[in-house]
């Protein structure tokens, strides 16, 4: 049954893929969804089963053995494998469903869903990998999914840039990433999971020296493999390319940059939890860059004008929330903030497509307005989904939204740890939660309250877009995109309640077993209960007054969005440009590394190979040419002269080196 | 002995100023001229060294033919002199290197000979013919074969000559005795029947 | 001092470097060039009849004969050349003998 799990979505990709032109888009969209499906509830049946007790462990065949280094392909089943089935198949097979109402007027839709079958099958590959190099394998593929979905509309110049973009910031995580894989070879002799963990605990005290330093060896692997997790996971410093990534079309940012692939990340360390539990300093690091990240990038969002910008750097931040959760010792906290948060994201970006749709696809904010009554149901859904996300709930209780029952642990979790950088982030997480709830409401009230052109006066001008549509008429989104929001309305509604008891409440013991790790020391997530009423209460006072000054600004007072810039412009500019990231990094990296290319490229290949090869022949040849045809003056005088020259010459020569006898 | 020396000193150096001059000289007239000089002065030599036969050959055929026929061509074609100057300096330099290296070489060659063995050994020792009757004993004996092949040269020469510059001018008359020799009697002869007291 | 093969030697030398001089600094008509190589012709035969001179065998008269008529043949063919190429060219300056460049 697992194979079946893993492999359906494959089967998909190369039906579409290959038959495409003959199925046409409607048979690749049928195809890839009912395959989907099947995955999806074959996924929540190996759930239960797994969650009663039955791990499991699938050969399929080895790949390589070189040397020591044996590499199987090998499905490792256990709880974190089925939790991980469950969100990416539910998310991809309800994306499916969507994309065939959003991109019902693409021209190349097999294409489209071939590309979102694969990215599954590269996702589950992931999740059920035994070894780092199957993990490495699936990491490697959904990087050149994303690739290819973002830059999907390939003829623009700007989702081309857009997937370089992503792909290349992801290939510095990943360079990190395979440097940690080999040292944690080099450590343990193997990179199976089942060997590495059993090394793990022998592995304390060990240094390794690297770049003239010495460093604990687990600590240094964990930091390396966190690299990677940092640019899968779009956190601070390497996240530009995840609001970039918004050039995708709006499934494709549901599905992979909100849902499954940016959490890799998340899932890859709370896997390989036995190594990270051995090295304190990583996990302080973890946290720190979760705190920051979660912080910085919800101060961004607040300023976004395009929907989907506003919804990504959300992403951004939540997943900075996963990483603060997993860093403080609490794995199953981030991956319970990563179970839900799928749902509610994967919610808020397919609302969105449905917005941008029924908008004729503008996805500025600042042109919209009063949306509620013209899209009731995408209204509704967008609200479970807006609540979930600006976790909203009773505090002291387990009641309420989705991300209110997965947030505020991870926030209570980081207030009572010892762990180094843990109050830094708590702080960082408690104002994001604030921060959180404003732009989200401001997102909900610009979109669908007031009335349409309220903001329209600091729209900029652009060229109007004729899509042949009808341009007044904003009309509801087709069924076949509504019922996928409606079913994950349901899951950012009750999924956090449903799932708490098992997650991080008292049955977590027995439902995690050993996929998760605890150190000896590890008891946070007892201890989190301890926390003081103040702390639990601080995430709903930050939510309330967040959403109270997104309602001020927004509903009550228009004027005032625009006061608080001019008042402050400086730090206005600051956020408009992300911090000035994207400039620093071109400054930093990319202009230099336009300048080797450019001197390898005119300089090396140009001026050098070039030059002394195939163009620096020719041209010599033409010289020696355009010389020799100067001895041709068609003077017999100067012809005699070459003879007489020729007889002097001769004479020399022999008269010096001697006739030979 | 004394003569000898006197005679070389003079001759010699009046050899080399000669030559020299056939090639400076303006007038293409003067070189020649100057071009008989050298030959007579290299008669002068030869008869020096006791060659007389040659030194004779050289003023009869050299001179009386080779440097007359100079002279002929010379006056028969219209020079133009004042072209004539331009462009002796440029090449100048190269040519003067390579006349020197040319010069330099061979002067090394023949330093390396050493001093001289004995001073004009002369080629007619008593109690033996005259130089000519000597290169006479030589050249048909020995060398019969290449004197023939001179004589072949010289007639090819003397056919190639004509053959170049003959030029018939249109227009005037001459005989063809291979025409008159192949005359017969249908293009030369007509028969007529006259009738008596008639006339043509 | 007597006269030694070596004064001729020299001679003949110093009367073929002007022939080749000759050849190459000429620039006036292509008469010079048939007199340069008569010169040359010459200092060969002066070098002949010395070296037959000092070494007592006849050879070399007999070979100097022999390039004296060949020396004559030759000029009389060069020159034949010459007044065909005048009658055709109208012009013996070295410089107009350029019919050949390409």
């Amino acid at each position: 049954m697992y194979q079946l799990i893993v492999f359906l979505p494959l089967l998909g990709f190369l039906i579409a893929g290959i038959f495409g032109p003959w199925i046409g888009a409607r048979g690749a969209e049928y195809v890839t969804s009912a395959l989907l499906g099947v995955c999806c509830v074959l996924s929540w049946i190996a759930f239960v089963m797994v969650a009663g007790g039955a791990d499991a462990h699938v050969q399929i065949a080895n790949w390589f053995t070189s040397g020591k280094v044996v590499a199987d392909w090998a499905l490792r089943i256990d709880t974190l494998t089925v939790v991980m089935f469950v969100v990416v198949t539910t998310v991809s097979f309800l994306v499916h469903v969507y994309s065939i109402g959003y991109m019902s007027e693409d021209p190349s839709q097999p294409r489209f869903f071939a590309f979102l079958s694969l990215f599954t099958f590269a996702m589950l590959m992931l999740v059920t990998a035994d070894n780092l190099v199957q993990l490495f394998f699936g990491w490697e593929g959904v990087g050149l999914m994303s690739y290819l979905l973002v830059g999907f509309w390939y003829e623009k110049p700007a989702p081309n840039a857009a997937a370089i973009k992503a792909f290349v910031v992801n290939r510095v995580g990943d360079f990190g990433f395979s440097l940690g894989i080999y040292l944690t070879y080099q450590l343990t002799g193997s990179i199976a999971f089942d060997q590495v963990f059993a090394a793990a605990p022998g592995l304390a005290g060990k240094t390794v020296h690297f770049i003239g330093f010495n460093w604990d060896a687990v600590t240094l692997a964990c930091l390396l493999l966190f690299m990677g997790a940092m640019g899968k996971s779009a956190q601070f410093l390497l996240h530009t390319w995840l609001p970039d990534a918004m050039e995708g079309p709006t499934p494709v940012s549901s599905l992979i940059h909100a849902a499954t692939m940016v959490t890799a990340g998340v899932f890859m360390v709370a896997r390989l939890s036995p190594l990270f539990e051995m090295s304190p300093v990583a996990l302080s690091v973890v946290t720190i860059v979760g705190g920051t990240t979660a912080f910085f990038a919800a101060t961004i969002a607040g300023v976004q004008m395009d929907i989907k910008k506003v919804v990504a750097y959300s992403t951004c931040s939540q997943l900075g929330y996963m990483f603060v959760g997993l860093g403080v010792g609490g794995y199953s906290l981030g991956v319970f903030h990563l179970f839900t948060h799928a749902f509610f994201k994967g919610l808020l970006f397919l609302c969105c497509g449905s917005v941008i749709t029924a908008m004729h696809h503008e996805q500025d904010m600042r042109a919209m307005g009063g949306l509620r009554k013209e899209l009731p149901v995408t209204f509704w859904t967008m609200m479970a989904g807006a609540l979930a996300l600006s976790a909203v709930g009773i505090p002291f209780t387990s009641i309420g939204f989705a991300g209110f029952v997965s947030k505020d642990p991870i926030i209570e979790a980081a207030f009572v740890s010892h762990r180094f950088g843990a109050m830094y982030a708590f702080w960082c997480a408690d104002i994001a939660a604030g921060l959180t709830a404003f732009y989200t409401w401001r997102l909900m009230f610009m979109t669908f309250f007031g009335k349409r052109g309220d903001w329209s006066a600091s729209l900029p001008a652009k060229a109007h877009d004729d899509h042949g549509h009808d341009e007044h008429a904003v009309r509801e989104s087709p069924l076949v995109m509504l019922v996928p929001l409606a079913v994950l309305a349901l899951g950012a509604i009750f999924a956090g309640m449903a799932f708490r008891y098992l997650f991080i409440g008292a049955g977590h013991d027995a439902f995690w077993r050993s996929s998760l790790y605890l150190g000896q020391e590890n008891d946070i997530l007892e201890r989190m209960e301890t926390a003081p009423w103040l702390v639990s209460a601080s995430p709903t006072l930050a939510v309330l007054i967040g959403a109270g000054i997104a309602y001020y600004m927004y509903m009550v007072d228009r004027t005032a969005p625009r006061r608080l810039a001019s008042g402050f412009p400086g730090l206005y500019r600051f956020l408009i440009h992300k911090w000035y990231f994207d400039e620093l990094y071109d400054f930093l990296f990319v202009r230099p590394a336009f300048a080797i290319g450019r001197l390898f490229w005119k300089g090396g290949d140009g001026a050098i190979i070039d030059g002394f090869g195939p163009d620096g022949v020719s041209a010599r040849v033409l010289d020696v040419t355009r010389n020799a045809v100067r001895l041709q003056t068609g003077y017999v005088y100067h012809y005699a002269f070459a003879m007489l020259l020729g007889a002097a010459a001769l004479t020399t020569w022999y008269l010096f080196g001697g006739v030979t006898q | 002995m004394q003569a000898d020396v006197f005679f070389f000193w003079i001759l010699a150096p009046l050899l080399v100023v000669s030559a020299f001059a056939v090639i400076v000289a303006k007038n293409p007239v003067h070189s020649v001229l100057f071009l008989i000089l050298s030959f007579v002065c290299a008669a002068g030599l030869f008869l020096l060294m006791g060659a007389e036969f040659l030194a004779m050959i050289l003023v009869v055929v050299y001179v009386g033919a080779v440097a007359v026929l100079f002279l002929f061509v010379v006056m028969l074609l219209d020079v133009d002199f004042t072209r004539m100057r331009q462009g002796f300096v440029e090449y100048l330099p190269q040519g003067l290197l390579i006349a020197l290296v040319v010069a330099i070489e061979l002067i090394y060659v023949v330093s390396g000979l050493g001093p001289s063995q004995r001073a004009a050994a002369a080629a007619t020792p008593e109690g033996m013919l005259s130089n000519t009757a000597a290169l006479g004993e030589v050249l048909y004996t020995r060398y019969f074969y290449f004197f023939q092949a001179a004589g072949m040269i010289l007639l090819t020469a003397m056919i190639g000559a004509i053959v170049l510059t003959l030029h018939h001018k249109p227009g005037v008359k001459r005989q063809d005795i291979g025409a008159q020799v192949a005359r017969d009697p249908k293009t030369s002869v007509e028969v007529r029947k006259v009738p008596s007291r008639a006339g043509i | 001092m007597g006269i030694g093969l070596a004064n001729y030697l020299g001679l003949a030398a110093i009367v073929f470097t002007i022939g080749i001089a000759g050849i190459i600094l000429n620039h006036k008509n292509i008469i010079i060039i048939l007199m340069s190589v008569e010169l040359i012709l010459l200092a060969v035969n002066i070098n002949l009849i010395a070296f037959s001179t000092y070494s007592g065998d006849l050879t070399g008269q007999a070979f100097a004969l022999f390039i004296l008529t060949v020396a004559a043949a030759e000029a009389a063919i060069g020159l034949a050349i010459l007044v065909a190429y005048y009658r055709n060219r109208g012009s013996i300056a070295v410089e107009d003998i350029n019919s050949l460049k390409g």
